[in-house]
């Protein structure tokens, strides 16, 4: 409660460091005053919003969020990618699911702050054109969806799945893709998917 | 005035679209990420709703104070929901709400809500009879028969006594909706099962005009029976949209709230006994069953489930008040909860004269409905075969000396599943297209592939020749989304409305032919002479030839004259095969049998995906589900998905679906499939168990806890 008291009493050497001063993004007028603010611990940005530079997909994407907003939130909220999903917020389901430097991360648990300067891969960011990746596009052939409101976070984990374990087993995939849930119980066909997502990705038609 | 037209399902040998397996229409929008759910929208101006919730199970708000956050930056409206004076009767009832540019200021502002209750005794424990007090209320005895003679009298009795507690649906999607209200007009975006009555709900609370709510939904994330209505959020959403001054509001359950107040299935518990000769032959069946939904208290499940005509019975039924958020409709109510107590008290029977469960279920399926008597014969047979019964099963306990022992176990399950109302328009454009429109939604049961398939093969188009339009009330007026009527409805309108459609083009085109509107028919694009292909002209140019004016032509749906095109009853039997590790308690799946009766599949691979999911959320319910409630705080202990657990895909065995697809099943028209496979799980895993472990383990979930008590020979 006490931090908002002073929506102008944030930590500017923070905010500069968390945003790096090449974005372009800091006023000068914060520059002036950042003098007069007290000492602050290294890396403290906020508690106000800081403008921050996401690269998703490759591009680079500035937007303005609290230190507090999730990468998940900032995607969805504030950017209008919602391929991720909002489920249990606490990366249990894996809803939320993107790749993150190459890692299979929940986006609930990764700050939008913490996020930056690494290449974010979303569901977005998956199909070419018109065509579907071998990943979504095995979903669909094995009927890996019902309601469908988990299954951007299954193809995401997925494709993450198939990028470090190129030939699965089914034993594999069934641990491989653990950290995601389903309600409607798609597992029989998200199963099938990712074996043959596999076979096909190792065909380099697409992958 | 033309005949009657034919309505009938073509043939099975003649369909060319109706009973293939296409793959779901709206699959690559979804594995792509490019659906959009309700959750997903974000209109111009969007204001956040976060709504404050009472941390007391039972509780009276003396006092209530928004002023601080209303007068926080970014906060657009205030709304109270729950004023000074109201009784809260569970947790997680809704207090207040409020509006704000941001999430986050949104959070922040309803700490700053200043609450003050008078806190009031409760009960939120339900698995304990003796401890509910006043809370219970016996509903009386139901006497069939004469069950005193027929206990003294049997040459076997068994007893036991099974719960399975209060499960929650827990959508991935939670609860809520996007809603703009600006003067006398209201948009609505709400994950619903129930897109055509939603606005006849809502309206009468904002007193608006129904005619002047417009309800849109494309895409639902997940529903299973708990998302029927507007509930407080849509009016909520709506007053907070109205003081924002028209702003569009999204207003969607933070998990935890959703897992308290959105949607659970009631509990069951009894203690049955069961009398019978030592042929295996049920004489006489008595049960003290008590159960809670919640505040409301809780309704008997049909018991005895499915051999409802055992001659002789006494069942007390008591209902137990609790202060927990209330239960909802949930994927075939109350089938659950009698399958598992049925099964579980007559394999326990089996197990006290030393039989074989299979002949015990064959013998006493004779008290199931008359007419289905046969059917399950059939399939108990068919499910023997299916999952090795003969070699696997063994006698109960006798499953060898290692650590690790196997056990198969049995379900039955009875649904109804007919053709809800629905109403349908097809519609033939000059240049060929055709638009089907019907106010229903695709719960990811695959309405919208079916619908399509139906009015492809009716029309003799190609699949991609039909456009499909569902999800807005402008559309028009289905049903809910529920009791597994979606399938049998929407594909009786349809079929009728583009047969009703077809005769209008034929009309026309029975002309150019030379021909008589009945002596046509449509075919692979083409509308032709029966018998006469030289006669014939492509779709196209029979469409062409209704100059400027587009047919329009309706179809309806009525459950009272489904006219041959759908019915209901789907029986179904399941058998579980599991090991369970005596030492760690550790249940896990090897194969699950689901036999299921249907009628005329549409989609055999959508159909499949049905029984498989059906499935697959049994499982999860029969090994991991509970609401776990804490007595002392009166609070859920588990409102989240880390201790809520579900199902993974490693949790679930293989699953084997047998859809008995057969001429004379296809003859009976089209049953809903939601349910029916999704009742017998926890009886056949829990019988499963018992087989394996040679003690019954009384309680559902199958947890590592409840395994280990009931080996121990304590409660758990």
């Amino acid at each position: 409660m006490s931090s908002r008291k002073d929506p102008a009493g944030f930590s500017r050497r923070g905010f500069i460091r968390g945003v790096g001063l090449g974005s372009g993004a800091v006023g000068t007028g914060l520059l002036e005053r950042e003098a007069a603010a007290a000492p602050a611990p290294a890396n403290v940005a906020g508690p106000g919003p800081v403008a921050i530079t996401l690269t998703i997909n490759g591009k680079p994407l500035n937007v303005t969020v609290e230190p507090r907003v999730t990468l998940l939130d900032a995607m969805r909220n504030y950017l209008d990618l919602t391929g991720a999903k909002r489920v249990c917020d606490r990366g249990t389901c894996g809803a939320c699911t993107v790749i993150l430097a190459g890692k299979t991360v929940y986006s609930c648990s990764v700050l939008a702050i913490d996020a930056q300067g690494k290449n974010i891969e979303t569901i977005e960011g998956l199909a070419t054109g018109n065509n579907l990746h071998p990943v979504s596009a095995a979903f669909v052939n094995h009927d890996g969806q019902q309601c469908g409101y988990c299954t951007s976070g299954f193809v995401m984990a997925a494709k993450g799945f198939i990028d470090t374990h190129p030939n699965p087993t089914l034993e594999d995939v069934k641990h491989g893709l653990g950290g995601n849930l389903c309600r409607c119980g798609t597992y029989m066909g998200i199963r099938q998917a990712v074996v043959e997502a596999a076979k096909e990705m190792k065909g380099g038609k697409n992958g | 005035m033309a005949n009657t037209p034919d309505y009938n399902w073509p043939p099975m040998d003649k369909r060319r679209v109706i009973g293939k397996p296409y793959k779901r229409l709206d699959g690559p929008s979804k594995a792509s990420g490019r659906a959009k759910y309700c959750s997903d929208l974000k209109p111009r101006d969007l204001l956040f709703g976060v709504y404050l919730t009472s941390p007391h199970a039972h509780a009276r708000i003396t006092s209530i104070d928004t002023s601080a956050a209303e007068k926080t930056a970014g906060v657009k409206a205030v709304h109270v929901v729950s004023p000074a004076g109201t009784e809260i009767q569970w947790a997680g009832t809704e207090i207040a709400a409020v509006a704000a540019t941001t999430e986050e200021i949104g959070r922040d502002a309803v700490r700053k809500i200043k609450v003050e209750y008078e806190v009031l005794p409760h009960l939120v424990k339900d698995d304990d009879l003796s401890k509910a007090g006043t809370r219970a209320k016996a509903a009386g005895e139901k006497l069939v028969g004469d069950p005193d003679k027929a206990f003294q009298e049997a040459e076997a009795v068994s007893e036991g006594q099974y719960g399975i507690p209060v499960v929650t649906h827990c959508c991935l999607e939670t609860h809520g909706q996007v809603i703009q209200w600006q003067g006398d007009q209201i948009h609505v975006f709400p994950s619903t099962q129930d897109v055509t009555h939603y606005a006849g709900s809502l309206g009468p609370n904002l007193k608006v005009p129904i005619a002047n709510i417009h309800v849109r939904q494309d895409n639902i994330g997940g529903g299973f029976g708990s998302k029927f209505a507007p509930d407080s959020w849509g009016q909520v959403g709506a007053f907070l949209s109205q003081k924002a001054g028209g702003r569009p509001v999204k207003l969607f359950l933070d998990r935890a709230t959703e897992q308290m107040i959105a949607g659970n299935r009631p509990s069951t518990y009894a203690k049955i006994k069961i009398a019978g000769k030592k042929d295996g032959t049920v004489t006489a069946w008595q049960s003290e069953s008590w159960a809670t939904g919640g505040f409301t208290g809780g309704g008997s499940p049909p018991l005895p489930y499915i051999i409802d005509t055992i001659p002789n019975q006494r069942l007390h039924h008591t209902s137990v008040s609790v202060n927990a958020g209330p239960n909802r409709a949930w994927r075939a109510p109350n089938n659950q909860q009698a399958s598992y107590l049925t099964c579980s008290a007559l394999e326990d029977f089996a197990a006290k004269i030393g039989m074989d469960p299979m002949e015990v279920f064959q013998k006493n399926v004779a008290y199931a409905p008359s007419a289905r008597v046969e059917t399950y014969r059939y399939q108990l047979q068919k499910a023997a075969e299916m999952a090795d019964w003969n070699k696997l099963w063994h006698p109960r306990g006798q499953g060898g000396s290692g650590v690790v022992k196997r056990g198969l176990g049995l379900g039955f399950s009875a649904w109804g599943g007919g053709g809800h109302q629905s109403q349908c328009r097809t519609t033939i454009n000059p240049d060929g297209s055709v638009l089907v429109e019907i106010g229903t939604q695709d719960l990811g049961t695959g309405t919208r592939t079916i619908i399509t398939q139906v009015a492809a093969e009716t029309l003799g188009l190609a699949m991609g020749g039909i456009k499909l339009m569902i999800g807005s009330n402008d559309l028009p007026p289905d049903s809910a989304s529920g009791g597994s009527t979606t399938v049998g409805g929407v594909s009786s309108s349809t079929r009728k409305a583009a047969v009703n459609a077809l005769a209008k083009l034929f009309e026309v085109a029975a002309r150019a032919l030379g021909a008589q509107p009945e002596q046509l028919e449509a075919v692979d694009g083409h509308i032709r002479v029966k018998d006469n292909p030289s006669k014939t002209l492509t779709w196209q140019a029979a469409c062409r030839k209704l100059g400027t004016t587009k047919i329009s032509e309706m179809g309806e749906n009525n459950p009272r004259n489904p006219g041959g095109l759908n019915t209901s009853g789907a029986a179904g039997i399941q058998v579980a095969d599991v090991s369970v590790d005596t030492e760690t308690g550790l249940v896990k799946m090897n194969r699950y049998v689901a036999v299921q009766d249907c009628g005329m599949i549409i989609n055999p691979r959508l159909a499949e995906s049905v029984v498989y999911g059906a499935v697959i959320m049994g499982i999860s319910t029969a090994l991991f589900e509970e609401r776990v409630m804490d007595g002392q705080t009166g609070r859920m202990l588990n409102p989240d998905m880390e201790f809520y657990k579900l199902a993974g895909i490693d949790d679930i065995g293989e699953i084997i679906v047998h859809l008995d697809i057969r001429p004379e099943n296809d003859k009976r028209g089209i049953v809903g499939l939601g349910e029916p496979p999704a009742i017998a799980i926890c009886a056949a895993v829990g019988n499963a168990v018992a087989n394996a472990i040679g003690v019954r383990v009384p309680n559902i979930p199958m947890t590592p806890d409840h395994v280990l008590a009931a080996l121990e020979g304590r409660n758990a």
